[in-house]
């Protein structure tokens, strides 16, 4: 039973497929996957909207939309409505053909990397050899469609929220990457769905996950900083930082195109999410071995939704940080320890079993983030702020 | 040659035509970075997953922007009055021609000097890599070092020089 619930999709695509003549099943069986994935994270998404927003009330003391529905549950129906019926307005000066295209290709972008995450046992659209990598090329041509709305709208606004997006995003691609290098390293292999299998053990009750290790652990805390400022959110949300620049690169965007760069927005938090679940929560797999029976599909979106609900928590939580600091972060604080947490995953691959590891590689990554936040502060002057533009 | 060969050069051949004959950089660059889109789906369309992926990483990723960026960041981004078109265009296109005919002739010339291979060489993302970590790795570290050294030179070209008398620490 409980491997039936486990498989329940994948029967079903079987079920439909078989209907169909021999020759056009495997089109068919991909084209049922992809329309699978086009409307399960949209759904997703109007959820979280609702979820961020009665969230966020709640945590500043308000209640958030009520107003549509029972607790104002068909808010998110009721925002499609409206930014589906609201007026398209395309500024004079813009330019139409990009300014057209910056939404489109956005949101094309991220949905391609869902198709390499395995979201269930025998659940990944594509298994590729090489899909982190594919995972990251795709996440990298982003970049671009946020360029493409900053430049195409002619606004100084949407420009600066595009060009600090870029430096943003290219900034905090770096340990992103790195920090996704130390699991390669440790299972050998590039793609997704082998790197959930070689965390789906127990020992006793306990999941091998590669959270469960020192370097896992920094590994983690350092993907989930560069994920944050990856996909634009709280504290890290400057390139939309709303007492500055209105909305930052999709200032100049009204009515579907707005929803789409939203869309947009979210699912980039999905996947990115999904991606840090795939690599350090053990993807699909339970996180104890008596809890196995229930369906993998479950485990992962619980673990994505779980680091959403961190997003939102974070939001409601932490403030907008500066420009410079957000860049002294990236380059003098993240990525070092990005650096010395691969030289600590490969220490921790030539020691072998036993205790000795855990202490030695414990030890160095302690010492490394002591010695660099003291380091770091240590050059900071704290005193009265000084402006030097704004006297 | 397959029907998504011909779709996948299509786009790539007008991507160039556009990223040469379009009036505004900006423009100009993002076709260019049709053509990078193109090479790199031509690249999986031969099954070099690596080569395709690698492309679209850098190319798409940093190298596109690199080029916007210094579009919008130099001085003269502004499409001049009197066309973007060279004066010398005749010399131009005879250099372009030139290239283009050895690059041809060299590519109709190797079907004759290499062997006719039938099958398609498997070549996965693992034997790069230890290609890269095993026989390679001595090119492999040279060319990171010169990478690094690079960085550090644009570093310090665009650093910040602190003037001598001001305490206050200087924002970047």
């Amino acid at each position: 039973m409980s491997a039936t619930l486990d498989q329940i999709f994948v029967l079903i695509k079987q079920w439909i497929v078989s209907f169909l003549p021999v020759a056009w099943q495997p089109v068919a069986g991909i084209l049922l996957c992809v329309a699978a994935i086009v409307s399960v994270f949209p759904g997703l998404f109007a959820f979280t909207v609702l979820l961020e927003r009665k969230g966020l009330g709640r945590m500043q003391n308000r209640i958030g939309p009520n107003r549509v529905g029972p607790f104002g549950i068909f808010q998110p129906i009721a925002d499609g409505i409206k930014s589906l019926t609201k007026e398209d307005i395309v500024p004079y000066s813009a330019d139409g053909v990009v300014h057209f295209l910056a939404p489109v290709v956005l949101v094309v972008a991220v949905f391609l990397g869902f198709a390499v995450l395995p979201m269930g046992r025998n659940m990944v659209l594509v298994d590729v050899d090489a899909s982190l990598l594919f995972y990251f090329a795709i996440g990298a041509s982003t970049e671009l469609s946020v360029f493409m709305a900053g430049w195409s709208s002619r606004n100084k606004y949407s420009l600066l929220g595009a060009m600090r997006a870029v430096a943003q995003m290219i900034s905090y691609e770096v340990p992103l990457l790195m920090s996704s290098v130390a699991i390669v390293m440790m299972t050998g292999s590039l793609s997704l769905v082998k790197i959930v299998e070689v965390q789906n053990h127990y020992s006793g009750i306990f999941p091998h996950w590669f959270i469960f290790t020192p370097w896992g652990f920094v590994g983690f805390v350092l993907y989930a900083v560069a994920a944050t400022a990856e996909t634009n959110r709280s504290p890290f949300d400057l390139p939309e930082g709303e007492s500055e620049l209105v909305a930052g690169y999709f200032t100049e965007y009204s009515g579907f195109k707005f929803a789409l760069f939203f869309l947009g927005e979210y699912l980039a938090m999905f996947s990115i999410s999904g991606l840090g679940a795939t690599l350090f929560l053990g993807g699909w797999s339970a996180p104890f071995s008596f809890l196995t029976w229930i369906p993998s599909w479950v485990w992962f979106f619980g673990k994505v939704m779980t680091s959403i609900f961190v997003f939102i928590w974070m939001r409601g939580t932490l403030p907008r940080l500066r420009q410079d600091q957000l860049m002294n972060f990236a380059w003098k604080f993240v990525l070092p320890l990005t650096m010395i947490n691969l030289f600590d995953a490969a220490i921790w691959r030539f020691l072998g079993e036993g205790w000795l590891r855990w202490v030695i590689c414990s030890t160095i990554l302690l010492i490394a983030y002591i010695g660099m936040g003291r380091i770091g502060m240590s050059r900071k002057h704290f005193g009265p702020r000084s402006y030097r533009y704004a006297e | 040659m397959s029907f998504a060969f011909y779709l996948i050069s299509a786009i790539s051949v007008a991507g160039g035509l556009a990223a040469v004959l379009l009036k505004n950089t900006v423009h100009c660059a993002l076709a260019l970075t049709v053509v990078f889109a193109g090479l790199a789906l031509l690249f999986l369309q031969l099954d070099a997953q690596f080569a395709g992926f690698a492309q679209i990483l850098v190319y798409i990723g940093a190298v596109a922007i690199l080029v916007v960026f210094a579009i919008l960041l130099t001085k003269g981004s502004e499409t001049p009055k009197d066309g973007v078109f060279s004066k010398t265009w005749l010399a131009g296109l005879a250099v372009a021609a030139a290239v283009f005919a050895v690059f041809g002739w060299t590519v109709l010339q190797s079907g004759a000097v290499l062997p006719h291979q039938t099958a398609t060489p498997q070549v996965t993302v693992a034997q790069i890599g230890t290609a890269l970590m095993g026989r390679y790795v001595l090119p492999l570290e040279i060319v990171a070092l010169l990478l690094t050294a690079a960085l550090i030179g644009a570093v310090i070209i665009a650093m910040h020089e602190k003037p001598e008398n001001n305490e206050e620490e200087v924002a970047k």
